[in-house]
């Protein structure tokens, strides 16, 4: 098995109001493999996008990286810990963009209505090369042909409020690949899209991560989107991974009984007639008040009374490559923050 | 419903929060307000003027309007607070006028051993207290004197009219034109805000232009020629009335733009649409509905509005072509400190730009505090 | 794009007769026609004026017709460049205008770019460092601006002057150039001279414009773009200074519409106190000697070109956004 490209380790990012202590991300952890597309999926709120954001540090203030290890493999073998770097610094300032390319979900907002898309595609392009004007421009030019823009020559030359959304999303994606990254970061890239456009963008993600051998990190709350795209999930609650494995098996032999009902509350063509669509009861516990023991206790039919309240699950292998963090496995408990998830067994 | 999910936890709502649901409008936004601890201390010097206004002739110490050549330019006291033997006796030394034989200007000069002591609640000249009472009783005087012995606390103007006495008159003055001139201002920008946010289409388009028009000129010019052509016959109190209508022409404007805003964003509020479903007539939909939940808009409008009125009427008074004497006002006193001439022999008249800098900045602290407020959820 | 300046031009002309309205009801106002205020300053003055004359003269300027041909008839003589005579001068209302005109202007323009030029980095200083202590001494003394009246101001600086210095800081020309034929020396002269009453005209509208800086970037700085503009890798100071501040710039540019009209109220008074030879002074003198076809050119002309700074810098406006620029918005 080939070493993760990119490694996160017990990353707590914690944003630090008035009120309290949000603990957006709580102790995630996972692996993403060369060449691979890693889903990670949960409700809104779970953390997913702020994880994202922590790999890039680009969280804003208040938030802020707490503990944890980011770790990009570069490809001479070396290592370096992303949470370690000067979040203003030059070598940080590199990884963006440069290493690692982000697509955000708002292709409305996420372009300056200010300057040309050439504008925003050009300063990218030379921000991590030494090319000419004319030869960042020529290459803006193939980057939007690559991505399946029409007349690239003179759309070059628009304003993001000339494009509709699929193009706009289009361009952004050809942003994010503009220094030839070898990590992708899609953050929700079709939530904002109408379905017809989501399945354009979903397949043009697919054909340039095949092109370019990308490992693509795909952030959704969409469990149809991750069966269509994701070799592997990474199922997020609370700010913290509650399960993870291979596609497959998460989709067929799901473990977490957050999971389960994840599953289960995605509308099917087989279902009956007029028959209610399950949906998770409760809801996402108030930010501030985070549930002692499992977070996710109070919303779980199967929670073990004084066990699940009282500590915290460590993740449990179910298989070589799948993991769950849940009681009902066995496994251990500790009050305390748990050890890395995927201790692999090589 | 899935075997894995049971039934959560039922939200738990703390007496608080349902204090917090239950709330009008209002209230939420004196809630808020509260936190604002400047805005606070601002609401309550705003309040300390206008308990000063109300009762500017029992705190003067002596008849703003009355003359002595005697006393022409009295420099303020200095008050000395304890007596020879220690004890705390609050008074000012006599003073006697000289004529400097070079610069031909009276002079005075203090004699310590003439104490004139201070005292409460002593009887001065007669006026109306709250426009009711008759009474002749004053907070502060000295225990004896002649006229031209009196207190002055802030000194005199060169016609011997004693400072202190005017600077209260002047507050009651220009605070209440300011209040009759947001007054007239806030009938007429919520009516025709009220108007153009309600029935939109052509009235809404021919007032925004007005508007647009009105805010487009500039202001001092038009009140300065408007304000000249009243007839110079005119008593006090019409003067006072033209020049409120006319500070106001102006200040409407922006109070109508607040109101049509609220009225165009809550037009599309389903409890606005509810009312009309329920059959309520419109006018009651306006004042039962709509106009309470802007109501504190529209107090922080008004408060914004209130030091933009008083600074305009200062300024035309200070021209000449507002309030003119025997009218006192802030702008009449200031209109003494015009000239550097006047300022190099008596500084202190300067001193009637304190309270002005002073409310009108409290007033913008308290209405940015309000406007902050009324947003409780923005 | 032609529709938007289409449309602003209408407003603009219509502005410009609103205030042509409101100008001629001010020469009408005072009680009595101009005729017999004119007849009555020259037997002051002991010239005689026969009643012949005076119905010549009312003739003249239709002062027996109904009051809406008498606006027609003063309006058509102002369109070709005749204001009237002064009465108090006996001069033409245009010649003792003057080069007060274009100093008021000069003054206001002066105010504007200094009020600009204050207030944009201190906006976007503000805004970047919201909530440190210089934001808060910033917000402090931009609430002191908007307290002060600017004539208020204007007078306790010239006290302090006249108190430390001795001096009497007003004016706009040296006195040896005072009267003087315009030159470079000159102008070079009312340059060193502008600084100082420019500030005070200044400082009102900059605490405005702070705050308006600061909001605006406020909310900029929460969008999207601007961490798209992260992700990329690009320094956090071009960052800001390229995306948000640049959107920002918008609102903050547009502001030019009600700061003009207010720069140029502020220049009448601070003028009075300061004694710059401005249209200010002579516009209070005019109102209070009933001087009122001088008075009404003045309220006309200074409001006709405000209108017109306004328009042109809506022009400017359009030609800097590309939104409008590619027909957005009406």
């Amino acid at each position: 098995m080939a070493e993760p490209i990119l490694s996160v380790r017990r990353l707590c990012t914690w944003f630090h109001q008035d009120e309290g202590i949000v603990r957006a991300v709580d102790g995630a952890s996972f692996d993403l493999e060369p060449g691979h597309t890693l889903g990670i999926v949960g409700e809104s709120g779970c953390g997913k996008s702020v994880t994202a954001r922590s790999i890039l540090r680009i969280v804003e203030r208040p938030g802020r990286v707490e503990s944890g290890e980011i770790l990009l493999r570069r490809p001479d073998g070396s290592v370096v810990d992303l949470v370690k770097l000067d979040g203003q610094g030059r070598e940080m300032r590199e990884v963006r963009g440069g290493e690692i390319g982000y697509v955000f979900q708002e292709p409305m907002s996420s372009l300056s209505s200010f300057h040309t898309i050439g504008n925003q595609l050009i300063e990218a392009i030379r921000l991590h090369s030494d090319m000419s004007k004319k030869a960042a421009r020529d290459r803006a030019v193939e980057l939007l042909t690559l991505v399946g823009i029409p007349r690239p020559a003179q759309r070059v030359d628009s304003y993001s409020f000339e494009l509709s959304g699929g193009l706009r999303q289009r361009v952004m994606i050809a942003l994010a690949l503009a220094a030839e990254p070898r990590i992708l970061i899609a953050d929700e890239p079709t939530t904002a899209l109408d379905v017809t456009t989501q399945a354009q963008i979903l397949d043009l993600l697919r054909k340039l991560q095949a092109e370019q051998g990308l490992a693509v990190i795909l952030i959704t709350h969409d469990m149809g989107v991750i069966a269509e795209m994701a070799d592997d999930v990474v199922v997020m609650y609370l700010g913290r991974d509650v399960e993870q494995g291979p596609v497959e098996t998460i989709f067929h032999d799901p473990a977490h009984p957050y999971t389960r009902s994840l599953l289960q509350s995605i509308p099917s063509v087989l279902a009956e007639p007029r028959s209610r669509l399950r949906t998770i009861e409760g809801s996402i516990p108030h930010p501030y008040a985070r549930p002692a023991g499992c977070p996710f206790h109070p919303r779980c039919a199967d929670a073990i009374a004084g066990r699940c309240d009282r500590s915290l699950p460590e993740p449990t292998h179910l298989g070589a490559r799948h993991a769950v963090s849940c009681f009902l496995y066995g496994g251990s408990g500790v009050p305390a923050l748990p050890a890395g998830l995927l201790e692999r067994a090589e | 419903m899935s075997a894995a999910i049971s039934t959560a936890a039922a939200p738990v709502t703390t007496a608080a929060e349902e204090k917090v649901a239950v709330a009008t409008q209002l209230q939420l936004t004196w809630w808020r307000f509260r936190r604002h601890k400047v805005a606070v201390a601002s609401g309550v010097i705003v309040l300390f003027f206008y308990l000063v206004a109300v009762l500017a002739d029992f705190l003067a110490t002596n008849d703003p309007y009355a003359t002595l050549a005697a006393r022409s330019y009295i420099p303020p006291q200095e008050i000395h607070w304890f007596d020879a033997d220690g004890s705390f006796r609050p008074h000012v030394f006599a003073l006697e006028g000289k004529r400097d034989m070079k610069t031909f200007r009276l002079v005075y000069v203090a004699d310590p051993e003439d104490k004139r002591y201070l005292e409460l609640f002593v009887d001065g000249y007669p006026y109306r207290l709250l426009g009711l009472f008759e009474t002749n009783l004053h907070l502060l005087g000295l225990d004896r004197g002649a006229p031209e012995e009196a207190l002055f606390l802030l000194g005199t103007d060169q016609l011997g009219r004693d400072f202190w006495s005017r600077l209260v008159l002047a507050t009651r003055t220009s605070l209440f034109i300011g209040l009759a001139g947001v007054a007239i201002s806030l009938f007429l920008g919520v009516l025709l805000g009220g108007i153009s946010g309600m029935y939109g289409g052509w009235i809404d388009t021919v007032i925004q232009r007005v508007i647009e028009i009105l805010r487009s000129i500039p202001t001092i010019p038009l009140w300065m020629g408007l304000a000249a052509a009243l007839p110079a016959t005119w008593s006090v109190l019409q003067v006072y009335l033209a020049i409120t209508v006319i500070i106001s022409l102006i200040g409407w404007t922006e109070l109508a733009r607040v109101v049509r805003g609220r009225f165009l964003s809550l037009r599309e509020e389903d409890f606005v649409m509810a009312a009309e479903l329920a059959g309520a007539s419109q006018l009651r939909i306006i004042f039962r509905h709509m106009v309470p939940s802007f109501l504190s808009h529209i107090i922080a409008a008004v408060s914004l509005a209130l030091p933009a009125m008083i600074i305009s009427e200062t300024t035309l008074s200070f021209l000449g072509l507002g309030l003119r004497p025997p009218a006192i006002s802030w702008g009449v006193l200031l209109q003494d400190a015009q000239n550097i001439q006047a300022l190099a022999i008596a500084p202190w008249l300067l001193m009637a730009a304190i309270p002005v800098i002073v409310v009108i900045l409290a007033f913008n602290f308290l209405g940015d505090g309000l406007r902050d407020a009324a947003d409780p959820y923005g | 794009m032609i529709t938007y300046i289409t449309r602003r031009l209408v407003l603009a002309l219509v502005t410009c007769w609103a205030i042509s309205v409101i100008s001629f009801i001010i020469i009408q106002l005072p009680p009595g026609d101009f005729v017999n205020s004119y007849i009555a300053n020259l037997s002051a003055s002991g010239s005689m004026v026969s009643a012949a004359e005076a119905d010549a003269m009312r003739e003249q300027y239709g002062l027996n017709r109904p009051i809406w041909v008498q606006y027609g008839k003063w309006m058509g003589r102002v369109l070709q460049g005749d204001f009237g005579m002064s009465m108090e001068w006996g001069r033409p209302v245009l010649e003792v205008i003057g080069d007060r005109l274009w100093l008021t202007i000069v003054i206001s323009i002066a105010a504007i770019i200094l009020t600009w030029g204050i207030a944009l980095p201190i906006g976007i200083y503000s805004a970047v460092r919201q909530y440190s202590i210089a934001d808060y001494i910033f917000t402090l003394i931009g609430f002191i601006g908007l307290a002060v009246p600017n004539f208020l101001l204007a007078l306790i600086i010239m006290y302090l002057g006249f108190k430390y210095f001795g001096a009497n800081i007003g004016g706009l020309f040296s006195p040896e150039y005072d009267l003087a034929p315009w030159s470079w020396d000159k102008v070079w002269d009312l340059m060193s001279h502008l600084p100082l009453p420019a500030f005070i005209l200044a400082l009102a509208g900059t605490a405005q414009l702070i705050r308006i800086m600061r909001a605006n970037l406020l909310d900029e700085l929460r969008r999207p773009y601007v961490t798209t503009a992260r992700a990329r890798g690009l320094q956090e100071w071009r960052v800001i200074m390229k995306y948000p501040v640049r959107a920002a710039l918008n609102p903050f540019a547009s502001t030019i519409g009600y700061l003009l009209p207010f720069v140029v109220s502020g220049s009448i008074v601070v003028s009075l106190v300061l004694s710059l030879p401005t249209v200010g002074p002579l516009l209070l003198r005019a109102l209070v000697a009933q001087d009122m076809f001088l008075a009404g050119a003045i309220v006309l002309l200074l409001g006709v070109l405000t209108v017109i700074g306004t328009f042109l810098s809506d022009l400017m406006l359009m030609w800097i956004d590309p939104r409008i620029r590619a027909g957005m918005h009406g």
